[in-house]
């Protein structure tokens, strides 16, 4: 993006003077392509913003007037008086779905994340029989869909009484094969083998090595990875689906889905799903403005390698 | 959307099937227990405590009523999202593992599904079940009994009779008569088309109120009886509902958009569609889709296809069932029974989230008495008991509906979009639901 806006008016600058020049023709042309390129960027900008816009615009209206003023726009500005009926409703379940969803997501994400680092840490840098095995395996695993293991997994808690409990959605969150591939590679790269010997040298024990060293040379990949689990599991709907039945366990996609099935019959629900789906983005975009600077630097630092 | 979760229900419902087939026939315990054989239905010692899995909104307020009631038979609630959007499902995971809830809500048109999958207890020898019967209306009945004799798989919760949803300011404006046939239906339709609009919409999706529409012109999509299932998707009845509707279809005299949709709550709430045939919970439908229609709205009985006839067609209802694996069947179908019957419960439920009830004195619930404003002040609900009724005793449903509702709503598409007819599309849901039956291995006669 960057590259783009700074590159662009030299060329505009050496192709004007003489634009019927065959030579100055294929300058122009980046131009034109870059145009269009910048146009239907904005076209999709428009069309993924869009959505979002409407459930903010949606999210302000009153239950009558969703359905009957311009979706687009504003009507009756009521979102705050909206965001308080939604937190009185059932005596604020909603807030604990909320919670619940931080719970799953924030502390299964960074667990997972430091079990995926330690993974593909010790794939990367240490030498044992069966280490293309394991790898080859966790790769397979990122191919596997999560739904597809649902259904086996349900199987397995019922086996140890674990349904409908909070372990049951957060142990398989624990689990990240992408993860452990990201950090293999990163690891790879980015932790020189000398730094090792020489912490070795200081007499540092493996472990200390690994969390006083490495991780801090890990951490931009530790961010990504902690950024897809976070939210895969914020998005999971599937195994709450089938793992859950007690409501004060659900994470809030699916208490929103919830509602919205009820729909029919109870209508008024319609505006607190609206206002619910609003809230339940917020997180996420968040803490994507919040590690975004971390993330881009480690993408930059992997390109420069 | 909604395609899309059919899509993936479907695909789930497929493993779940497997699965349960795994489960069966590696353990062998239900082996001996035939779907008829009645549960055991001995009282449990000492206080029990049930799990009841529903979707119906508001229901746990219903539960404590009787918890506070009955210290001994403590009921926990836990909730999940509506029967085919993932609680079925549940259900079937749930007793393939071993731990299913002792209660379940499954609708009238899912019973038999559970009934062939093993999933659901017959608890016709439980206490005070069979003298029951007679409380309920005696159609919603059979839903449960699905026409078997020594045989309940669920107590009836409610109903869905249907009526005729009508704009009287309009029809009233434009001195159309309310239509009492299906034939003077279709010349107000035409009356209605010259003044711009559409006499209703004809859903592709709701293969529900089509089966409805079968259920009042005396159709039998399925029957059951020891020797396997019959299948008659294209029965002279369902011929004539189809050919009905089709030519309606042909003359552009219905519109045709996706039901529950923005589109089609706007159709409503621009006075652009005039009438709806519709169960009784589809009084809430309107008075949230089409707000600016306040006032302007009634109910007459569903047209007929005699003139001088009464009879009605239902959509959609459900029952409360004992799932296969619960230990207190006693307890539960007494929690049941109340749930559905008692005066309490049944205003309660009415209040908390508009069951409809299915026994003859909840149609008379005081709650159900009232003028609705959205109506002109009309005592709609007495148009609905009536109605309730009116509707023929004998429709059944078949085990694999979420795969047949997938199979003619297709077709309907189709057709709805200038390929093919509405026969068509019962003819390939016919062929189709055959297919699906034997391929499970469940019996079917032809």
């Amino acid at each position: 993006m960057s590259a783009v806006t700074t590159s662009r008016p030299r060329v505009g600058r050496s192709g004007a003077p003489r634009s019927d020049s065959p030579r100055s023709r294929a300058i122009r042309e980046p131009l034109v392509s870059r145009t269009s390129a910048m146009l239907i960027m904005a076209v999709f900008t428009v069309y993924f913003l869009l959505p979002l816009w409407w459930l903010l615009v949606a999210s302000s209206k009153s239950t009558g007037d969703i359905l009957t003023t311009n979706p687009l726009w504003f009507a009756d500005m009521r979102l705050f008086s909206n965001i308080g009926d939604l937190f009185a409703y059932r005596d604020g379940i909603f807030l604990r779905w909320l919670g619940n969803s931080l719970l799953y997501a924030g502390l299964g994400g960074a667990v997972a994340t430091l079990l995926a680092a330690m993974a593909g840490y010790a794939l990367a840098k240490y030498r044992f029989p069966g280490r293309e095995v394991i790898f080859d395996v966790v790769l397979g695993g990122v191919l596997v869909p999560a739904t597809a293991l649902a259904l086996p997994l349900f199987l397995i808690f019922s086996q140890v009484q674990l349904t409908n409990t909070f372990w049951a959605v957060f142990l398989p969150s624990l689990v990240s094969p992408f993860g452990v591939y990201l950090a293999r590679i990163f690891a790879a790269s980015s932790v020189p083998d000398e730094l090792l010997e020489a912490s070795r040298l200081d007499g540092a024990g493996e472990i200390r090595t690994f969390f006083t060293v490495s991780l801090r040379l890990m951490s931009p990949a530790l961010v990504t990875m902690f950024l897809f689990q976070f939210v895969a599991i914020w998005n999971n709907f599937f195994l709450p689906l089938i793992m859950l039945r007690s409501e004060e366990l659900f994470p809030v996609v699916f208490g929103l889905y919830g509602w919205n099935n009820q729909l029919n019959q109870i209508p008024e629900l319609r505006g607190l799903v609206l206002i619910g789906a609003l809230l339940s983005v917020i997180p996420l975009i968040v803490i994507f403005l919040l590690l975004q600077r971390f993330w881009r630097n480690g993408l930059g630092t992997g390109a420069l390698k | 959307m909604k395609n899309r979760i059919l899509t993936a229900t479907a695909g789930v419902a497929l493993s779940a099937l497997l699965l349960a087939g795994c489960a069966g026939g590696g353990s062998g315990d239900s082996a001996g227990s035939g779907a008829a054989a009645a549960a055991d239905c001995a009282p449990s010692d000492g206080p029990v405590t049930l799990e009841f899995t529903s979707w119906i909104p508001g229901i746990e307020k219903v539960v404590d009523m009787w918890n506070s009631a009955n210290p001994d038979i403590q009921v926990k609630v836990q909730t999940g999202p509506n029967g085919n959007n993932g609680t079925y499902q549940n259900f079937f995971n749930q007793i393939a593992a071993g731990n299913a809830p002792d209660l379940g809500q499954i609708e009238y048109d899912a019973l038999p599904n559970f009934l062939v999958q093993d999933g659901v207890e017959n608890i016709a020898g439980c206490a005070d079940v069979m003298a029951a019967k007679n409380q309920f209306v005696g159609w919603a009945w059979n839903q449960a009994t699905l026409g078997q004799d020594n045989a309940v798989y669920g107590i009836p919760q409610d109903i869905g009779p249907m009526a005729l949803f009508y704009r009287k300011d309009l029809f009233a404006a434009n001195g159309i008569a309310i239509p009492t046939t299906w034939d003077e239906y279709t010349e107000a339709a035409k009356k209605v088309r010259a003044l711009g609009g559409y006499i209703t919409n004809f859903s592709q999706s709701d293969i529900n109120q089509f089966a409805g529409f079968v259920w009042q012109a005396g159709g039998q999509w399925f029957g059951n009886d020891s020797d396997g299932w019959t299948v008659s998707l294209t029965d002279p009845a369902s011929k004539k509902v189809a050919d009905y509707w089709q030519s309606l279809i042909d003359q552009d005299l219905v519109s045709t958009y996706p039901a529950w949709t923005d589109e089609w709550n706007n159709a409503y709430n621009s006075s652009k569609v005039w009438t709806w045939n519709s169960a009784v919970w589809g009084a809430n439908s309107i008075s949230s889709g089409a707000p600016d229609t306040a006032g302007g709205w009634a109910v007459a009985d569903l047209p007929q296809w005699k003139a001088g006839d009464a009879v009605s067609g239902n959509w959609g209802g459900s029952s409360i069932a004992v799932l296969k694996g619960s230990t207190h069947a006693y307890e539960a179908t007494k929690f049941a029974l109340w749930l559905n019957t008692s005066q309490e419960a049944l205003t309660a439920l009415n209040e908390e989230a508009n069951i409809y009830p299915a026994t003859t004195e909840g149609l008379k619930l005081p709650s159900l008495a009232k003028g609705v404003d959205f109506y002109g002040g009309q005592k709609i609900y007495d148009v609905f008991a009536k109605a309730a009724t009116e509707v023929t005793p004998d429709f059944t449903w078949g085990p694999t509906m979420t795969k047949t509702y997938a199979d003619v709503s297709d077709g309907f598409k189709a057709a709805v979009s200038g390929s093919g007819t509405l026969a068509d599309a019962l003819q390939k849901g016919q062929d189709a639901t055959i297919g699906a039956l034997e391929s499970q291995s469940i019996p079917v006669k032809k």
